[in-house]
């Protein structure tokens, strides 16, 4: 099967304007006659099942936690990026594109990310007019700042809560559209499975998780919007039950998995206690602006540190390798994620780690509170300092926090086309959940921007040419695969508790997490990615035949909620490794020990690897058909990056 | 797995459903770690029994940071625990001592039903904000945003207003299981930004209707909600909800609600 990215012909700037004029309507009066179902209300489906409900259609949309408004997306901190200029320092919906472009390392398609810029603007427009109370200035405009290495102020912002305000807005939209009865709600539902009729999708299969009762759902589209899988790794930044069932099971019913291996690593979050640790808590990436990287020059100051011999504020100023500042000059703590986190790392390999565990570096405000005062610095930053107090019991104003890596978003996802499509008709991925705009690596604030345009303002178009296309004929439940992939779901749920083994899914889930991190995480080696694949393989064939679920399916079970997905990460995680073994190159947040430059930086290798890595599920431990999306650069110069 | 050592005692409510009744269990959580999150110490506790074949205790969680407002529990007689302005899940071992009993309870009010154990059914507050809780205005059909300036100080007012997470620890905290708070923090978001002024007075009636409707008690200003608030948003929401709905019921009764018809 051959991979049509749909990329409109034509300059940048007009590609998407011209798509859309070519993009077929539905009748203003027909539209009702169209059933959407929309799993998944963050960010990308919220703002989608809103939209599309105002322009008429029917929408069902689903989620798992008990409203709309708990997301996952409530948890970003930092902001959302857009072209505005406001700030008149020479930004435009090219240099964020161009900077979207690099940042992903020449690994995301050119139409795609100029049209996410281009919308950008668009977005904050919307938001505002929802009520969102962005941070202003005194003057009553928009305030920005800059952030993640970006060098204009584009990001807006509400305090460390902007994912709270945005998802709020377009809870907000969700809400007016359900009270109008436009969109049906169904929370506390899980998807478990996608119907799929003749090659199309037209439905999907639920669990109700108060009731257990498994349940089909018809619709002439489905939509996904269920988020990123980070949680592959057992700890992430992601809430507890952020997963990938339903993007996984769409994969096993022929949609494509695109780039799974590009997972991103977060360089400041606060570092794992114990085993008991269940998440790890991120300090925004705002904090870099103003705090600064560093480990201790020797390792037997770090030693004397590790012991709690010596205090991270006495060690003297000559004792401190500032190593963000001393590598990289011109960018200094503001490099991109990736390149901060794999300078963590090498300080901990180094034996320089700080912190009981040795896992950790510094971000200090020493200098911040020097120079600006400590109410500014708490002004911009309290809530974080009080995060981070409230979890380490440490003060951050008076000793550096520790900060190390953790995994923190999935760049990979379903494949999707311009349209959003996946290559399955009718089914459609938005928001973090499928693979289209980060490349190899996402810059800070431009997941909010990628789900709220794919919510708002490209789904809104793209679904209407397909659902054109179909016609409005009712969608016929009673064809067998509504009841066949009913009774596969109702299977599975019957094995995992019959199974009454002796060891618990957190456990299994854990151990994943562990062989994850160890050897696909950030830095990967043909040796160790082969020892993974064989490690998953065989705790996945040990979780099904030794897993415990207790309970049973007719009633609130997290146990078995969570036995399902730690089953779909199972299967993942495999192609993960499957994904980063093949990738011999090293790009963005995907580091392979065997190409580095010189220095030590990410080696692309662009005449064998400019090409998304597009997988298609065959049967159950089999491997996985590579498929080639090569990524054509029109306008952009592939150049290595250099932050130096 | 746990690597600590203080040993509790928790007391803990359990019930299968909304229909049946619920009891107090008892159980042991040992080798706990000071460094754990109040949820990290039910998970060790979780995981013993399940390997015993026991049905672990049920609560509600996602984000474990203090934002989603998923997670709930009464600890100890307050609604997540006893440390002012965190959640359940930002609470940490060290807050407590070892040997200590820790009682655990669902929030409890009448429009806020178990429905298992420790969670509750607060789709209400979704009806509250469903009624009301939004500026009408579709996507797309907007002006550039720095056309709506706003003052920064009512712009900063507006955001601690709009902070609410929605966990209902302001109903559990009430005695009367009044939702004022909430009510009011959205109420006053709006009526404080010029975006939410064309549906003022409508959209104050709507919520406040739909909250009586939802069998939430009334308030009278105890103030036990804004102290228990984990995002300390404050009562003049109230006395800003409390003024509006007397304008609109007085001067503006012929504003009725645009969608009260459906559309
Ligand atoms: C701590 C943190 C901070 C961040 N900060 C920023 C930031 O400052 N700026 C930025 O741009 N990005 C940030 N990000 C990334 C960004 O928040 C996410 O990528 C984005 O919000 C994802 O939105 P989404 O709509 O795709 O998915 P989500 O918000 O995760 O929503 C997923 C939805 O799918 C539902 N769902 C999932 N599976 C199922 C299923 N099987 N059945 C039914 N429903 C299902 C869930 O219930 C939920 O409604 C941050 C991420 C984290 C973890
Ligand atoms: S789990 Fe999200 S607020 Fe506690």
């Amino acid at each position: 099967m051959s991979l049509d990215a749909k990329i409109p012909q034509g300059p940048l700037a007009e590609k998407w304007s011209k798509h859309k004029f070519n993009l077929k309507l539905v009748n203003p009066a027909n539209k009702r006659k169209y059933d959407v179902i929309v799993v998944g209300t963050g960010l990308a489906g919220g703002a989608a099942a809103a939209s599309l409900a105002e322009l008429g259609y029917n929408v069902k949309a689903f989620c798992f936690q008990d409203s709309p408004r708990r997301a996952h997306s409530i948890a970003a901190q930092g902001g959302i990026n857009a072209a505005k200029n406001y700030q008149n320092d020479g930004d435009s919906v090219y240099r964020l594109f161009y900077d979207t472009i690099k940042g992903g390392d020449y690994r995301a398609r050119e139409g795609n990310v100029y049209r996410l810029a281009e919308v950008s603007v668009n977005i904050i427009d919307q938001c505002v007019a929802q009520g969102v109370p962005f941070a202003r200035e005194y003057g009553g405009l928009l305030d920005n700042r800059s952030f993640g290495g970006s060098q204009v102020s584009r990001t807006f912002y509400a305090r460390g809560q902007t994912g709270q305000q945005l998802l709020l807005g377009a809870y907000s939209a969700l809400n007016r559209q359900i009270h109008l009865g436009k969109v049906k709600m169904y929370t506390r539902t899980e998807m478990l499975d996608v119907v799929v009729v003749d090659g199309q999708a037209k439905g999907i299969v639920t669990r109700n998780l108060i009731t257990g009762e498994i349940e089909t759902h018809s619709g002439h589209a489905v939509l996904l919007g269920t988020g990123g899988y980070g949680n592959v790794f057992y700890l992430s930044t992601n809430a507890m039950g952020s997963n990938v069932t339903a993007a996984w099971r769409a994969h096993k019913r022929g949609a494509f998995f695109a780039n799974p291996c590009f997972t991103q690593i977060h360089p400041t979050c606060i570092p794992v206690t114990g085993d008991h640790q269940s998440k790890l808590t991120l300090m925004s990436e705002s904090l870099r602006n103003d705090g600064r990287v560093w480990a201790p020059k020797t390792v037997e100051t770090a030693e004397k540190l590790r012991k709690g011999q010596l205090k991270a504020a006495d060690v003297k100023e000559d004792d401190r390798d500032y190593f963000l500042e001393r590598k990289y000059p011109s960018f200094g703590n503001l490099v991109p994620r990736d390149v901060a986190s794999r300078n963590a790392k090498e300080m901990v390999d180094d034996n320089r780690g700080v912190g009981a565990s040795g896992i950790a570096v510094f971000l200090d405000f020493a200098d911040a509170i020097n120079r600006l005062g400590k109410d500014a610095v708490a002004a911009k930053y309290g809530n974080l300092f009080d995060m981070y107090y409230q979890i380490t019991n440490e003060d951050p104003y008076t000793q550096p926090m520790r900060i190390y890596p953790a995994v923190h978003y999935t760049m990979g996802g379903l494949w999707v086309d311009y349209n959003l499509s996946t290559n399955i008709p009718g089914l459609y991925a938005l928001g973090e959940c499928n693979f289209s705009d980060h490349g190899a690596n996402r810059l800070g604030a431009s997941a909010l921007m990628q789900g709220l345009a794919d919510g708002y303002f490209v789904i809104p178009y793209t679904l209407g040419d397909y659902l054109a296309t179909i016609g409005p004929k009712p969608v016929d439940t009673n064809h067998p695969a509504f009841a066949k992939t009913k009774q596969e779901t109702v299977d599975r749920i019957n094995k995992l508790l019959s199974l009454k083994g002796t060891r618990t899914v957190d456990d299994y889930h854990r151990s994943l997490g562990h062989i994850m991190w160890e050897y696909c995480g950030m830095a990967r080696t043909e040796e160790g990615l082969t020892k993974a694949k064989g490690l998953i393989s065989d705790l996945r064939a040990d979780f099904w035949k030794n897993v415990i679920v207790v309970g049973e399916n007719d009633e609130i079970n997290p146990a078995l909620e969570k036995a399902g997905r730690v089953a779909d990460f199972l299967e993942l995680g495999e192609l993960m490794v499957d994904d980063a073994l093949m990738r011999r190159e090293s790009c963005g947040g995907h580091f392979r020990l065997e190409s580095q430059t010189p220095e030590g930086e990410a080696l692309r290798d662009d005449d064998n690897f400019a090409f998304v890595a597009a997988w298609e599920y065959k049967a159950d431990n089999q491997p996985e058909v590579l498929h080639k999306e090569v990524l054509d650069f029109e306008f952009v110069h592939l150049t290595q990056r250099s932050y130096k | 797995m746990s690597n600590g050592n203080m040993n509790l005692t928790l007391k803990v409510w359990r019930q299968k459903n909304a229909e049946t009744k619920g009891a107090f269990a008892t159980y042991k959580a040992e080798g706990i770690s000071p460094d754990m999150s109040f949820l990290e110490m039910l998970d060790v506790v979780n995981e013993g029994l399940i390997l015993k074949g026991d049905e672990p205790i049920n609560f509600d969680h996602d984000c474990r940071e203090g934002i989603c407002g998923m997670c709930s529990l009464y600890i100890n007689g307050h609604p997540h625990g006893p440390k002012n302005a965190i959640t359940t899940c930002q609470l940490h071992m060290r807050s407590f001592h070892d040997g200590e009993t820790i009682v655990i309870e669902p929030w409890r009010a009448a429009a806020f039903p178990v429905i298992k154990d420790l969670a509750v059914d607060r789709s209400s507050f979704d009806r509250i904000q469903q009624a009301g809780g939004f500026v009408s205005v579709n996507t797309g059909v907007t002006v550039d945003a720095n056309e709506i300036p706003i003052p920064k100080v009512i712009a900063d007012e507006a955001f601690n207003s709009a902070t609410c997470i929605g966990c209902g620890a302001c109903v559990a905290a009430c005695k009367n299981a009044s939702a004022m708070l909430f009510v009011s923090a959205k109420v006053s978001q709006l009526a404080m930004l010029p975006q939410g002024q064309p549906e003022r007075w409508s959209r104050v009636q709507a919520m406040v209707a739909q909250m009586d409707e939802e069998g939430f008690g009334n308030c009278t200003n105890t103030g036990a909600c804004e102290a228990e608030c984990p995002k300390e948003i404050k009562m003049t929401n109230i006395s800003r909800m409390n003024n509006d709905y007397f304008s609109a019921k007085l001067f503006r009764e012929e504003s009725t609600h645009e969608h009260a018809a459906g559309e």
